[in-house]
């Protein structure tokens, strides 16, 4: 099996062939590259998410004329903060991150290690993409709950934010994919997971079927990603599909 | 019906300042009784909704007090505000549903903020759907219902706190004629049964007609006339009410522009073709008729005729003296006809 696999690959060009079969047929070592490919962008996302998310609704609520206005000189401060941080490349953003990831955890590489730029470099896009999806949101609505007596606190909690979830549930699975790459890029300057294998072994040792191979896993790992949160969109927007709605009960 | 239960006084609204800034308001003073179907109409940029915004507080007066149930609203802390908010409630034209809630849980909304437990509060709404005929919509999301059963389900969200004022910002204007009748029926019903007290913003005569008892004309960010809607359509006074009641609908006619031209207003009990007719046999005098129009206020007819006087002053004048010697008719002039 793996003599024609080898003569197959030869065949098409490809050099080191049985050494790549060997690194790929060990499949413990690229689950455990898939798995930090996963958790690490997984984490990031979700502390991108504590941080971005309250960024964004202040960035919607906060400016003039807003559910709850706050300072002009404080508006204009985070706005500047999170255009700064979302203008550096990411990669020149992580080295200068570093320090910073010593300090949390100890250590400035491997996959954990990542965890800390990436959220750095995340929050900030994250909050903008928070921002858009409450910028959808239809003043009336909004004037109604305050027609209503809803303080500003209820106002995001009990409308801005159900209303607004399918659209941000479309900017969470969006941002998701995003960090994704980033941790892929990650792997690139010390981190682990499957960025680390494609650049090392694909770029650095000239394997590329492993790199190939790497890049499929992604794609894939992307759609999934993608199919997921779309779905999950679709079937919590009572806007939509009313009929079928109606079906399902 | 007892005293005042919104009491508007010097009230203006300023936009914007310096050399931009926007007087909307100037200077309003009325009052809204309580248990009355009160109307606001002006055409479209006359203040309307700045005016009903400025009731309960969603835009702050410049100047002048607002008081409502005599709760002076402007004085009053953001946490109080919130709470006044609960007895003067409101509607929109673009009804302004939680589109990711059930019908249910949309009229449980204000209740949900009041802190109201959640069994009573569902067990008020299901009650309150069924007062504005969508008991079998409950589950339904807002997306599923038409303009007017979504315009249901707001006045429903809007009686959830027991409001003693329901303010309603154009709330029939998206809404096709059939829809808008049954609407306004069920707020006059809600007003008759409940004695909630209705103001209604509208650009629509035929609203103010339907259901309102009084009405304030509003033009140029104030009141230009205000009284019994009887009173006010059947002889309006004022420029900006002639608009309104007299909406471009009579044609310029092709005569010559040195004829007189005549209004007359039918408060009730006549009809037109007798008038004519015996102004001809009585009088020999011929008249144009240059537009005429019937309108249904509380119940009374109400005609309205432009008439166009003969060429010959001795006539023009001799029919004019007659038709003012009739009963339950007013005569006016009306010099700019020919402009």
């Amino acid at each position: 099996m793996s003599e024609t696999l080898i003569a197959l690959f030869e065949g098409w060009g490809f050099t080191k062939v049985p050494e790549q079969i060997s690194y790929l047929s060990d499949f413990g070592g690229i689950a455990f590259s898939i798995w930090e490919t996963i958790y690490a962008p997984a984490l990031a996302t979700l502390f991108a998410y504590i941080i971005g998310l309250p960024l964004g609704i202040i960035l919607v609520i906060g400016e003039p004329g807003g559910v709850r206005p706050l300072p002009k000189a404080l508006m204009s401060v985070l706005n500047t903060v999170v255009n700064l941080l979302r203008s550096v490349p990411f990669l020149i953003l992580m080295i200068v991150v570093f320090p910073l990831s010593r300090l949390i955890l100890g250590t400035s590489v491997g996959t954990a290690a990542t965890i800390v730029p990436l959220t750095v470099a995340a929050a900030p896009y994250v909050s903008r993409i928070v921002e858009i999806s409450l910028r959808e949101m239809d003043r009336g609505v909004v004037e109604a709950a305050q027609a209503m007596g809803c303080s500003p606190w209820q106002i995001v909690t009990k409308v801005m934010l159900p209303e607004c979830r399918p659209s941000l549930i479309n900017g969470a699975t969006n941002a998701a994919i995003t960090i994704l790459g980033y941790g892929a890029m990650a792997g690139a300057i010390g981190g682990g997971g499957l960025g680390a294998v494609a650049v090392m072994r694909g770029h650095g040792r000239g394997q590329k079927i492993v790199m190939y191979v790497v890049v499929i896993i992604l794609v894939i790992l992307v759609q999934i990603i993608q199919s997921i949160g779309t779905a999950w969109s679709v079937k919590s927007d009572r806007r939509i599909n009313p009929t079928e709605t109606k079906r399902r009960k | 019906m007892s005293g005042p239960i919104i009491q508007i006084q010097h009230l203006s609204k300023v936009f914007g300042g310096g050399e931009g800034a926007v007087r909307a308001l100037d200077d309003i003073n009325l009052d809204v009784m309580q248990g009355e179907i009160f109307g606001i109409i002006g055409l479209s940029g006359a203040g309307k909704s700045t005016l009903v915004r400025c009731m309960n507080l969603l835009e702050r007066p410049t100047e002048g007090s607002v008081l409502v149930d005599g709760q002076n609203m402007t004085t009053l802390s953001e946490k109080e505000l919130r709470q006044a908010r609960r007895k003067i409630t409101m509607i929109f034209q673009g009804f302004n549903l939680l589109m990711q809630r059930t019908c249910l849980k949309n009229v449980c909304f204000p209740m949900e903020i009041s802190k109201i437990p959640k069994e009573q509060a569902k067990k008020r709404a299901t009650e309150l759907l069924e007062l504005v005929g969508l008991g079998d919509k409950a589950q339904a999301y807002p997306a599923q219902l038409s303009g007017g059963q979504k315009q249901r389900v707001a006045i429903a969200r809007a009686l959830a706190t027991d409001p003693k004022v329901l303010l309603c910002d154009e709330a029939t204007s998206a809404l096709d004629p059939t829809t808008t009748i049954s609407i306004l029926g069920l707020l006059k019903d809600l007003n008759q049964q409940l004695g909630v007290t209705v103001v209604v913003i509208t650009h629509q005569m035929s609203v103010i007609e339907e259901i309102c008892s009084r009405v304030a004309i509003l033009d140029g960010g104030s009141v230009a006339e205000m009284g019994d809607v009887q009173e006010i359509f059947s002889n309006p006074t004022t420029d900006a009410a002639r608009r309104l009641v007299y909406p471009g609908g009579i044609a310029p006619a092709q005569f010559p522009a040195s004829t007189r031209v005549i209004r007359i207003s039918f408060n009730g009990g006549t009809a037109y073709d007798p008038l004519i007719a015996s102004l001809a046999i009585d009088c020999g005098v011929k008249v144009n008729i240059l537009g005429a129009d019937t309108r249904n206020v509380g119940g009374k007819a109400i005609g309205t005729m432009l008439l166009g006087l003969p060429e010959n002053p001795n006539e023009a004048a001799k029919a004019l003296n007659y038709i003012q010697a009739q009963k339950n008719i007013t005569v006016e002039e009306v010099p700019d006809y020919h402009e």
